[in-house]
């Protein structure tokens, strides 16, 4: 960044304090030629967010396509900055976690369940980047320990929000009549299903 | 009970592949005509309109990193093909002629709903 942000003939200290002491009536010798840096024009086009389908309002049940909660219902919260759903199954009734998904492997369904009272603001994108592995030399025993699986930890911080939100969500859920079995109940396609007559 | 065969929850419509796209004496092998179980009308056809279609071969060396003896060929519903719910496909390789009659895995993503 240095290189954009140059000052062209800006006088040193000592110049500028020479040019200040110099009698009366002359202009002074130097003065900076461009007193203010300016950044260079950037071309560079700014994205703007990618738009989320309009079936997609906070509070949505939607239905997971693929990955390892396909089938799954889950509750929509709110879109990042990605573009990505940030959802939660509630966790505690069908063991989605709160995580982000991609809107193209989701269906959106008419169901609503209200989330007003839910504080999603902490959670960004950057809230699921993935901690950096600690560097330096592995020894070679670690190098090969790390073949085998190791369990997933995962942070007090987001067990702390997990319980935070979906406490604030459960309310909501146990007060309306079969919403939690709803939740709870995966989707599948029966033999005679045809998705494309389906209401969601 | 039985012993299930497909996926205990199934995120799929199975289509049948009829054959390549043709006129009267050329076929033009780079696309699929595939049948959608269910879908009988022009209509119809507009769900899946840019779904993920899978056509799965089981295959005798293990591949991949799971070493899986499945090998799946991906594409993707182009456009309806006349007005009885047939759509026409392409995929990332041509599909090979022993797969007419076959059966294929018509996705439900990317969703639109």
């Amino acid at each position: 960044m240095t290189g954009r942000l140059r000052v062209l003939g800006v006088a040193g200290p000592k110049k500028a304090a020479k040019a200040s002491s110099s009698s009366p009536g002359k202009s002074a010798r130097y003065y900076p030629a461009d007193d203010v840096p300016r950044p260079k024009h950037s071309r560079a086009k700014k994205h703007n967010p990618p738009k989320v389908r309009p079936s997609f309002v906070p509070g949505t049940v939607c239905i997971l396509l693929s990955g390892r909660f396909r089938g799954r219902r889950a509750v929509f919260l709110k879109s990042l900055e990605s573009g990505l759903l940030l959802v939660t199954g509630p966790y505690k009734v069908n063991g989605v976690p709160l995580r982000r998904v991609n809107q193209a492997y989701v269906i959106a369904t008419s169901t609503r369940v209200d989330v007003s009272n839910v504080d999603a603001s902490s959670i960004d994108d950057s809230y699921f980047a993935r901690a950096a592995a600690p560097s330096g030399g592995a020894e070679e025993e670690e190098f090969f320990e790390k073949d085998a699986a190791k369990a997933a930890i995962v942070s007090d911080v987001r067990r702390a929000d997990q319980k935070r939100v979906d406490a604030a969500i459960l309310k909501v859920v146990d007060a309306t009549p079969l919403m939690k079995n709803y939740l709870g109940s995966k989707f599948s396609l029966n033999k005679y299903d045809k998705p494309h007559k389906m209401i969601f | 009970m039985t012993k299930q065969n497909t996926q205990p929850t199934r995120l799929y419509v199975n289509g049948a592949i009829l054959g390549y796209k043709r006129g009267l004496r050329n076929q033009y092998n780079h696309t699929s005509l595939i049948k959608i179980k269910g879908v009988d009308s022009k209509e119809e056809v507009d769900f899946y309109l840019g779904k993920r279609v899978a056509y799965i071969t089981k295959v005798s060396t293990p591949g991949g990193k799971s070493g899986t003896k499945f090998r799946v060929n991906w594409g993707r519903v182009c456009r309806g093909h006349g007005s009885n719910g047939v759509v026409r496909c392409k995929f990332a390789r041509d599909l090979p002629p022993q797969s007419i009659g076959g059966r294929v895995r018509v996705m439900l993503y990317p969703s639109r709903v």
